[in-house]
This record gives structure tokens, sequence and C-alpha cells, in this order.
């Protein structure tokens, strides 16, 4: 019977890519990310968990070990933060392109400069073209039971790529959260063993990330497109089974008293625990207010958001990120995308806040929502404003 | 990157490819008509040739091969038409002109 245990949540990611028996680690202690490097380093020296740890000097060189023993047919977990994602985003790139299913965790963190450590979804956003599925998890469990799910997803012989799960630095990554782990044996059943479709292998000779001039280039990247979209059918899959294996569900988008709100908020990570309890508030007073969090970025779920959004008429969104010169938040800016050519759509209001690690609270979300309803009926002079901010 | 040999390079759709564009086929390279990329093409005027062999040591392509008759011809699938055979060349056997057509 599996037990509920208090843990650190960097520490439960260590325990979950124990229990997913990964074969090797190579990754660069970052803050927020150093407690999951140090973790996994301690259950390889000692024993607990069968694996190479390859102690490598940066995290672009991380990415790159990561390649080749993914490549060979290894199962291969990494993680890092901020500014280490920064410095391994070429060899992000590559880990997609080359089809090598790669878990990694991603202690979302903001980026230089001014020097923060604290929390925000700069990192995440600078990587959203990468071609990786990518995942937004707001609690320790949910945490842990998506790195299982990563595993299985990614190793899939009809998807075969690398999966990312985001979560917040700091406000999730280093809470000790109530995480329910299950038991070996039923992981072992939940994640079949992991078989590249064609290794590197001395005795059957492959050539990975070879040169693509222009008369190939084009037909690689749409083979490697329509492949991350017909994912998202496999990715479903593994929720379900997860479902119906360990009675916690999750869904590409997920509501909270969403159905036939008026007006809805959208977040994406562990901000939307808080911003369920402003709606719990909102929702005692009267107020037709819901929520939604984009759970799953990438493949992006086009269906069942425009399907969640369809009878609201104000949709307001807060952005962890900011895209300088540009519409404000890179999901805000998706999201109005998504539904440009809707005949029936919401008002969509854009908000970027929590940057660096600077806190929302229930009334903060509260004002998001009471402020971005005022926009949708009066207008504003910008294209976005930003929470919080001193004027 | 071919999964068949039935299409040439150019003719394979994103259906064809493997998966990640991994190669299979050792040396498949030797498929790409790098002569696309030429500008200007090395005459031989093998009149004034010594057969010294210069040309077939410095061609960084390595696509000058020596004839039966032991004289240095480039093979025009793979010359980029660099010159540097035309400046190596102690005899000035090699002329470079313009590619007219491709």
């Amino acid at each position: 019977m599996a037990k509920k245990v208090g843990m650190e949540v960097t520490e439960a990611i260590g325990e979950a890519v124990k229990l997913a028996n990964a074969d090797v680690v190579a990754a660069y202690p970052i803050t927020p990310q150093s407690h999951i490097a140090e973790h996994l380093a301690e259950l390889v020296a000692d024993g607990e968990l069968d694996a190479t740890y390859i102690p490598v000097e940066s995290e672009h060189s991380a990415m790159s070990a990561c390649l080749g023993s993914s490549a060979v047919g290894a199962r291969t977990f990494t993680a890092t933060s901020g500014q280490g994602l920064e410095l391994m985003h070429e060899v992000v790139y590559v880990a997609s392109s080359m089809r090598l299913p790669i878990v990694m965790a991603v202690c979302n963190r903001a980026l230089s400069a001014p020097l923060s450590v604290w929390g925000d979804h700069s990192d995440a956003m600078a990587v959203r073209d990468t071609g990786w599925i990518q995942i937004f998890v707001e609690n320790g469990q949910e945490t842990v039971d998506n790195v299982l799910c990563a595993f299985r997803i990614g190793e899939d012989p009809r998807v075969v790529l690398p999966v990312m799960i985001h979560l917040d630095g700091f406000h999730l990554s280093h809470m000790i959260e109530p995480v329910v782990f299950p038991e070996q044996s039923e992981v072992d059943k939940f994640i079949p063993p992991y078989k590249h479709p064609l290794p590197l292998n001395p005795d059957k000779p492959v050539s990975m990330g070879c040169f693509g001039a222009p008369f190939i280039y084009s037909e690689a990247k749409k083979a490697q497109e329509v492949n991350l979209e017909a994912s998202k059918e496999v990715i479903l899959e593994c929720w379900k089974a997860f479902g119906d294996a360990f009675g916690r569900h999750y869904h590409p988008v997920e509501s909270y008293h969403s159905e036939g709100a008026k007006v809805l908020l959208l977040t994406m990570g562990s901000y939307s625990e808080t911003a369920m309890a402003a709606i719990d508030k909102m929702r005692s007073e009267g107020r037709d207010v819901g929520l939604l969090r984009l759970r799953l970025w990438r493949p992006f779920p086009f269906e069942e958001f425009r399907r969640a959004v369809r009878d609201a008429e104000v949709l307001i969104v807060l952005d962890r990120a900011l895209s300088f010169g540009g519409p404000g938040g890179p999901v805000c800016s998706e999201i109005r995308a998504a539904l440009y050519n809707e005949d029936k759509r919401p008002k969509v209001v854009g908000f970027v806040g929590g940057l660096g690690g600077r806190h929302i609270t229930v009334d903060g979300f509260e004002y998001v929502v009471d402020r971005g309803i005022e926009i949708s009926q009066k207008g504003s002079d910008n294209e976005f404003e930003t929470f919080g901010v001193r004027e | 990157m071919a999964k068949t040999k039935a299409k040439t390079a150019d003719e394979l759709t994103w259906k064809d490819l493997n998966i990640g564009s991994i190669v299979t086929e050792p040396g498949n390279a030797s498929q790409l008509r790098t002569g696309d990329w030429r500008s200007q093409k090395p005459i031989f005027d093998l009149s004034k040739c010594t057969k010294c062999g210069l040309c077939y040591v410095y061609c960084p392509e390595g696509c000058i091969e020596e004839t039966a008759e032991g004289y240095f011809e480039p093979d025009m699938f793979y010359c980029k038409g660099c010159g540097i055979c035309a400046t190596e060349c102690p005899r000035d056997v090699v002329t470079m002109v313009e590619e007219k057509e491709v």
C-alpha cells in the first residue's frame, strides 16, 4: 500500500527518477534545481539507484551527455533551471530533433539581469519552440506523477521525444509537500522498458544528427512537427492509464469552476493554487468566475482549449514571462492566436506578473480579475498590463 | 536518410525519413551533389599538364582523380569550384571560368 510522506519536491523528483529506474543521470547543479542533482547523486552513490551519474562541467555538457546516453537506449534524466537552461539551449533542440526521449525537470527561474534565482516562466518560454513535450505542474504530487508519466510518454514507440516537466522554482521546488509514491512494482508495470527504434549500436551502425542540406531539411522539420502533434494522443492515453492505475487524473487544460463561467482566468504552474483560492472567495460572493490551468504547453492543446473557453465572455491570462517589445506574455499571445479565427470567442485580456519570484496573493488574483473585466469593457491604452509593478 | 532506395535523395518526402532523420546507410553523403554550389568551374588544358598531381593533392573536396593516361580530372558532380587547383597548378593548366548553366 502506497503511503503519503512529507518531502521537499526536489527530493521527491529524485525518488520518482529512482522509481522510474533511470540508467543515466547527467546534471549540473544550479539554484533552485540543485537538490535534484544532489539527491540523485546520493541515490547513485549509496547504491539505491543502479545508474551512471555523470558529474558534468556545465549544463551544455549535461544535455550533450544525455544525448549520448539516450541514443544508446539508456533511460536518461536531467534537471536544470533558468541560466542553466539557457546555457544548454542549443543542445535542447538537438534532443528533440534527434528523437531522444530524455526527461528533464526544469525548476522555473527568472533570467538575468538583474540576477535572480527566484521563479518565473522566462526560462520555460525561451525553450518554447525547442520541440520538446512540455508539461506544467502545480504541486508536489503532480510533479512526481508527471515525472513518471514523462518517461512513459517520451519513450513510447509512437512518440520517442524528450519531455520537460516545468515546476516553479522555490514556490514549488523547495516546498515540503505531501506526496504519495506508487510501489516499485506498480511503476515497473506502468513504465515499459525503453527501446529506441534505431539506437547507436556497434553491431548495426547508424549516424545521428547528420548534415541536412536544403533539399531535405524542410522534410526533417515537417516530420518532427507531425510527430510532436501526434504525441498528444499518447499523452492523453498515458494520463488516462495513470488515472486508472493510481486514481489521480491529469488533463491538457485543467478546469476549476470554469464550466459555464462568463469570466475565466488562465494561469500556469503553482500560482494556479493561489488563483483557485481567489476563485473560491469570489464564487462565495456570488461571482461568475472560473479558472483554467494550462498543463500541456507543447503540443498546444488547441481542441481542449477552445472547448474550455467557448462559453466565456472574458478570458484573463496571467503570464509569468515577458516578451519584450512584443504583445506582452507569450501564453496570452498564443491564446489570442488560437481564438482569432473562432466565430464565437471571449475577449482576451493579458497580464504579466509574478516576475522574478514576486508573490501574487489571493487579493492579487482578485484584482487581476476585476481589472481584467474592466479592460474588457472599457479597453486599455496598453497591449497588456503588468500586475503589481510600482509606478 | 532514405528508408527506401527507390527514390533519389531529393525526391524523399517527410514520410520517407527515418525517425530523427537517422542515417542507416553508411557513406550516403556521396549522394550529395556539391557541384550545385559552384559558380565557377575549372577548365583543364592538358597540353600543358606534367602529371605532377598537385591539383589532386590540394583539392579540398577530394574530387580530382587520376585518369588511365595519368592526367588529372575533377568529378564535376562534387567540384564546388573553389579554384584551389587553379591557384596551385605550377603550369597554369587550370583556368576558372564562370559557370553559366546549372
